[in-house]
């Protein structure tokens, strides 16, 4: 009894540490530092995506996860163990490479059971799980085929399935979908989202492309120049955060500066705007709010009620089809960014350019930053 | 439109039209007179055979030329052991060789396509270095290296290696040193083309499968470099056979290559159509291991498609 308690005890505690932790983690490569001072937990379970411009250091973390590279400084810990010392091919970390890295002399069966092969199984286990591997990414009837034989989405399933195969603890995703056109790259997304949830593995997911980040990831790692920016659920990057280069990275984004009055308010080039989340914020010093374009309201007269309301003129529209993007002059000569669904079958035909109107937005939907 | 379609379907076969003329105008064409020749029989006369062939007879001389034309030499090749001596000493050492440079080159090719980028210019380099100087000099070079009082062996009773002299010159030893030494580029080049090109991050991703660098080697390396491999054999096993220069400076008196008994027959016996014929099954004799390669390539092609 007593022990049971002990190793249920212990079990919570696993679930509550972290699997992989990187611990002021430095790579450099000569003088140039791919990855600096990087500290970061991801938890059991999680679909956790690495967020960055091209060059940030994402490869480099993941090919340090899975031994090719080796810290300059910091530690990386597996269920809180130091792994520095533990050879690529001991990892229980599989890896999904960028360009695929798949075996071209090999069949696609060849190509999946290729893990399983080095773990000495059963010819018999081997073809089981293989079949079981190509069910699970639709693959049903490729097995023979060689790789040049295959699409480019079906090579991504067969590294996919070859990544899975030995069940790994961590399953590194180097911008899987990268090579895919936009429709199937989003069918591919829920695909991912669906087999990680049933598969219960932790996956860490490289990307340059918010979006795909936003929509797979329960929580997201924005990086820049090697360094960790901000690491948060989707929702909340997106809608608080923490530094100017972090809003203005995920999605599109209006900045406004000026400083906080004594009242609260913060003084702008646009007139005294109200803003909310002005705690933290000493007074006096420069500040950047942060508008989101489809939280700001368009109008042609002035609106009423408690709302930071400025004029301009519209300068260019961009037509998405599901949204219009409207560039705005106002009064500053600075420019501002609203979005409007296209509701009617007509779209906002209303509003061309050069038609005067007012932008309007309640205090609480900005976000006020201090760097 | 459609006539300028024409034209460049004209020049398309223009161009592949040209490899097939260099064929027959360079190898088909010398084949020919070199099987006629074989078919022939000695004359002390100039050309040294007969029958020869006269334009000016016409029809009727084709037809007395025809039936002149005797399988005696071929027959003689069968009949006598030291032609068949001959070709089986050409193919074991021609095999033995092939063998020893692919276990030399190998490594070799392998780590010139694994060192630094910037690295593998000069190193190719080096490899065809020799190739500035004349053969022939650098065969004598070996002569002096392996005679008695020659390097080798002042270097190996300096090293007391050995307590005499040792005769290297006229063995076959020496004609392996030679060979190895001759063809070595041929074989290494091939197998680094083959290496050069291979993706890096397949040997990482076999690593993260879990698969130790050893075997690596075994399960990735070494398939994606066969065709590396079959170019080199090729390469070096071909000439080798026709060896003449080499075992002729090198080698005993002992048995002789295949080369030096086709050269005995054509200048010291001037026995053309003998030394054609000898040439004849040298080359059905080749075709075996070419046409083998050959296949192997269209079903890789086949494959890749
Ligand atoms: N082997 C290496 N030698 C030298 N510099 C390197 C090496 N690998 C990466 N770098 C440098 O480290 C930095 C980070 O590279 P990394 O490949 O991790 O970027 P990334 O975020 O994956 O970019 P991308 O989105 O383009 O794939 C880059 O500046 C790169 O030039
Ligand atoms: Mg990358």
């Amino acid at each position: 009894m007593a022990d049971g308690g002990e190793a249920a005890q212990n079990n919570a505690a696993n679930e509550q540490s972290p699997l992989v932790r990187f611990e002021a983690v430095t790579k450099r490569f000569g003088s140039v530092a791919a990855i600096e001072s990087f500290s970061l937990d991801i938890a059991h379970g999680e679909f956790f995506a690495l967020l960055g411009p091209s060059g940030c250091g994402k490869t480099t973390l993941l090919r340090m996860l899975a031994g090719f590279e080796t810290p300059t400084e910091g530690r990386i810990l597996l269920d809180r163990e130091d792994i520095d010392a533990v050879q690529p091919h001991r990892r229980p970390v599989n890896m999904m490479f960028q360009n695929y890295a798949l075996f071209p002399h090999l069949t696609v069966e060849r190509n999946i059971g290729f893990g399983l092969r080095q773990e000495n199984a059963t010819r018999a286990e081997i073809s089981e799980r293989v079949t079981e591997m190509l069910a699970l990414v639709r693959l049903q009837g490729f097995g023979r085929r060689r790789i040049d034989q295959l699409s480019g989405g079906q090579r991504q399933r067969v590294a996919l399935a070859r990544s899975l195969i030995k069940r790994p603890r961590v399953l590194l995703l180097d911008e899987p979908l990268a090579a895919l056109d936009k429709k199937l790259r989003a069918e591919t997304q829920f695909e991912l989202m669906e087999l990680q949830r049933r598969l219960g593995t932790t996956f860490v997911i490289v990307t340059h492309d918010q979006e795909e980040a936003m929509i797979v990831a329960d929580r997201i790692a924005v990086m820049n120049h090697g360094r960790l920016m901000q690491v948060a659920t989707p929702s909340e990057i997106y809608e608080r955060p923490n530094s100017r280069w972090v809003a203005d990275f995920i999605g599109e984004v209006t900045i406004v500066e000026g400083r906080i009055s004594a009242s609260g308010a913060m003084d702008s080039a646009l007139g005294q705007l109200r803003v909310a989340g002005t705690s933290g914020a000493k007074s006096g010093g420069t500040v950047w709010l942060a508008l989101r374009p489809e939280k700001i309201g368009m109008s042609g007269e002035r609106p009423a009620g408690e709302l930071n309301k400025v004029p301009g003129t519209i300068s260019e529209i961009g037509y998405r089809g599901d949204i219009s993007i409207y560039k705005v002059r106002l009064a500053d000569r600075s420019l501002m960014k609203v979005a409007l669904a296209n509701v009617g079958v007509r779209g906002n035909a209303r509003f061309k350019a050069g038609d005067l109107v007012w932008l309007s937005w309640p205090p609480d939907v900005g976000v006020v930053l201090d760097s | 439109m459609r006539t300028q379609a024409n034209r460049r379907n004209w020049g398309a076969r223009l161009v592949v039209l040209v490899p097939y003329l260099w064929l027959f105008v360079f190898f088909l064409v010398p084949f020919v007179i070199v099987l006629k020749i074989s078919l022939s029989q000695t004359a002390l006369a100039l050309p040294p055979y007969m029958p020869v062939f006269d334009f000016a007879a016409g029809w009727a001389g084709l037809m007395e030329f025809t039936a002149q034309l005797s399988a005696d030499s071929f027959r003689l090749l069968s009949s006598d052991a030291i032609y068949l001596l001959s070709y089986l000493k050409s193919l074991q050492i021609a095999a033995i060789s092939t063998i020893l440079l692919l276990a030399i080159g190998y490594p070799i090719a392998y780590g010139m396509a694994r060192a630094p980028r910037s690295w593998q210019p000069p190193l190719v380099m080096a490899v065809v270095l020799p190739f500035w100087t004349s053969f022939l000099i650098r065969i004598y070079a070996w002569i002096n290296i392996l005679q008695r009082d020659g390097l080798l062996n002042d270097v190996l009773t300096r090293l007391h290696a050995i307590d005499a002299p040792a005769a290297w010159l006229s063995s076959d030893t020496a004609i392996y040193i030679g060979i190895l030494y001759s063809y070595l580029p041929f074989m290494v080049l091939p197998l680094y083309a083959a290496l050069e090109k291979m993706d890096e991050t397949l040997l990482e991703a076999a690593a993260d499968l879990g698969c130790p660098r050893w075997k690596t080697f075994w399960l990735v390396t070494l398939p994606l470099s066969l065709p590396g491999v079959a170019a080199g054999t090729l390469l070096c096993f071909i000439p080798i056979v026709g060896e003449f220069v080499i075992p002729d400076l090198l080698g005993g008196s002992e048995t002789m290559m295949i080369g030096q008994t086709l050269w005995t027959e054509f200048f010291s016996n001037r026995d053309w159509p003998v030394a054609s014929a000898i040439a004849v099954s040298l080359l059905g004799l080749l075709l075996v291991p070419i046409l083998f390669y050959e296949r192997l390539q269209q079903r890789s092609l086949e494959g890749s498609r």
